[in-house]
């Protein structure tokens, strides 16, 4: 039996249906404003300014099982707090979602044994201990049979190349090696949803990869439901082919990570290696100049103008080497946010 | 063993792992604590030397021999109710958004603290173990005669309900972080408070009427009081029964007010800030 969105009861979770569902959900805070200044100080004591902050506005969408989504969005545009009203974590202003047939902040046992939250800059492994007694006490909250929990745990520990490190205390470990623990731990149980809210945040390259390349695996192989918010589109490409764009608490996209870039950006870029240690110095009526490093220089041009430029440009140079490439996505996503506002409600395109 | 039994402990022996993990720290910390018994020994002492002859002076029915002797047994009564960072514990947690763990797992949060602590407080008494036995040891002299088995029953009850309603207590002021969010003053008015309500400075019983009956009417008497008293043979088995229920009644309205509080702050609880 399938019930419709909200209160009551926990669902009954029909494997035709979105795992998660989210109508129009939106949360607003109370924030303190404290003004500069003594006499503000003492005049706070007695009467206080408060602002509303729409946190989430309206925000509604829909993942099937086995997604991996992409939140994006500038810092407070809404994307951790999505991701906490859908763990549970807070309740909502107003508004309905639904996780596996849950609704979240019922906090259900039953819910709470088939998701994981790893949040990129808190912790939840004991800091004093060996990650290996978090972990067994993690099989005995969620429940894990004995045998299960050894092969899955040989099997993460392999996986993000930790296993030598299971017995050293955490307190102990790199800031990649917690992260990769704390993954470990959020997996244990085979929860079948993740919300991972910045889990690269921090990490280096190395880190940043091996972490990449494992949820990569681990989601297809598992089929898991994840959503994914980050600041580092390398994480986003690497993993992601759905994108929702958040910015002040509202969905401005909703729809294939490919399709910000056609949507989002008019222009391509080219890279050209020019024959000799010099550039010509008239190249600026080509495009729009973004990178100079001589005999190398990267112009932006507008898309449809491409087969001419280039056309022209073999034509009056001799050039060595070039290419057409899409802006990086990282920039097109910066420019977005900058444009505040400026990108048009775009929701359930995809 | 049920499944509920062995998340607790699994968490108590966690717990304990991580509390021996700073083994000199916390063996000094537990050493440290009985100095103040000592300077309250002589103390009690210089009062009683100064109101006459110290062995045979009696202030508010209590000899030196009994204040000492009140005096140790408070410290074991303290033993079980004191929660050292507990309050503030819960507080940073909701501060800093670490009550998450408790939100997103499939786990009870008071349950998590009541077992972590117990495994703080075993922790503490095997280590304290030895000293107690020496200081008691010491002051044998003190103690009138050896109480009887009802009376021993009795007082170990008081210290079980000694360390729930600290326990309870103290979890709730934490619990109001999530309307005030810093409770580090309340925590000092607490400390004391109770220092002065429990019966850790004075045994209540010298206190005048009304306020002696006022004050016995409040849970802090069980932190320190209670347990002394009952040791000291100050109640009879029929008082003894009527104290202890109602003791178990105060662990029931502390509870309830202990869950009510944490219903109603995480429905308030908004974990801004990242």
């Amino acid at each position: 039996m399938i019930r419709t969105l909200g209160e009551g009861p926990p669902l009954c979770y029909d494997p035709g249906m979105p795992i998660i569902e989210v109508c129009n959900l939106a949360k607003h805070y109370r924030v303190y404003q404290k003004r500069a200044g003594k006499l503000a100080s003492l005049s706070g004591l007695f009467r206080r300014e408060y602002k509303q902050v729409r946190a989430v506005r309206d925000v509604s969408f829909q993942i099937e099982r086995g997604e991996m989504v992409a939140f994006l969005g500038p810092n407070g545009a809404g994307k951790t707090t999505t991701l906490k009203l859908l763990s549970g974590l807070i309740y909502p202003t107003s508004g309905k979602a639904t996780v596996l047939g849950f609704v979240p902040w019922q906090r259900d046992n039953a819910y709470r044994k088939r998701f994981s939250l790893v949040m990129g800059q808190k912790n939840q492994l004991w800091w004093d201990l060996p990650a290996q007694e978090s972990f067994v006490l993690h099989r005995e909250i969620y429940a894990i049979d004995h045998a299960q929990f050894q092969r899955r745990l040989d099997e993460l520990t392999d996986l993000l190349e930790v296993r030598s490190l299971v017995r050293q205390p955490v307190r102990e470990l790199s800031l990649g090696e917690r992260m990769r623990m704390e993954l470990i731990a959020a997996l244990l149980h085979s929860p079948e949803v993740l919300f991972l809210d910045e889990p690269t945040i921090g990490l280096d390259v190395v880190s940043q990869r091996k972490v990449q390349g494992f949820l990569r695996h681990y989601q297809v192989e598992q089929q898991m439901t994840v959503i994914l918010t980050s600041h580092y589109m390398k994480d986003v490409e690497a993993l992601c082919r759905r994108a929702v764009i958040i910015n002040e608490g509202e969905i401005k996209h909703d729809g294939p990570l490919a399709e910000i870039i056609d949507r989002f950006s008019s222009v391509k870029q080219i890279q050209l290696q020019f024959a000799g240690s010099e550039i010509p110095a008239d190249i600026e009526r080509f495009g729009r100049v973004v990178e100079r490093i001589p005999p190398r220089v990267k112009l932006e041009v507008p898309r449809q103008e491409i087969p001419k430029v280039l056309a022209a440009l073999l034509d009056q140079y001799t050039i060595e080497d070039v290419g057409v490439q899409e802006r990086p996505l990282e920039e097109v996503i910066a420019e977005l946010f900058v444009r505040k506002g400026s990108v048009a409600p775009d929701q359930g395109d995809s | 063993m049920s499944p509920a039994l062995r998340i607790k402990w699994c968490i108590l022996r966690t717990s304990i792992a991580e509390r021996l993990a700073y083994r000199g720290d916390f063996a000094f910390a537990t050493l440290v604590r009985f100095l103040p018994i000592v300077t309250q020994v002589f103390l009690w002492g210089a009062i009683y030397k100064a109101t006459g002859p110290s062995d045979t002076t009696v202030i508010n029915s209590y000899t030196y021999g009994d204040m000492v002797a009140y005096s140790l047994l408070v410290m074991v009564g303290r033993a079980f109710s004191s929660m050292p960072g507990l309050t503030t514990g819960i507080a940073r947690d909701i501060r800093d958004g670490t009550i998450k763990k408790f939100l997103i797992q499939p786990i009870d949060m008071l349950d998590y603290l009541f077992w972590h602590r117990v495994a703080h407080k075993l922790v503490y008494y095997v280590i304290a173990f030895v000293p107690f036995a020496l200081v008691f040891w010491l002051c044998r002299h003190y103690f009138r005669s050896w109480p009887d088995n009802v009376t021993l029953i009795g007082w170990g009850l008081s210290l079980v309900l000694a360390f729930m309603i600290g326990f309870l207590i103290e979890s709730l002021m934490g619990l109001v972080a999530f309307w005030f969010l810093e409770v580090s003053s309340l925590v000092f008015v607490y400390m004391l408070a109770s220092y002065f309500l429990s019966g850790h400075m004075l045994p209540l019983d010298w206190l005048p009427s009304p306020a002696c009956d006022i004050i016995r009417l409040l849970p802090f008497k069980y932190l320190a009081f209670v347990p002394a008293a009952v040791l000291l043979n100050k109640y009879d088995h029929q008082q003894l029964l009527v104290e202890l229920c109602l003791g178990f009644g105060w662990v029931i309205v502390l509870y309830l007010l202990n869950r009510l509080a944490l219903a109603r702050g995480l429905r308030r609880y908004s974990a801004y800030g990242g």
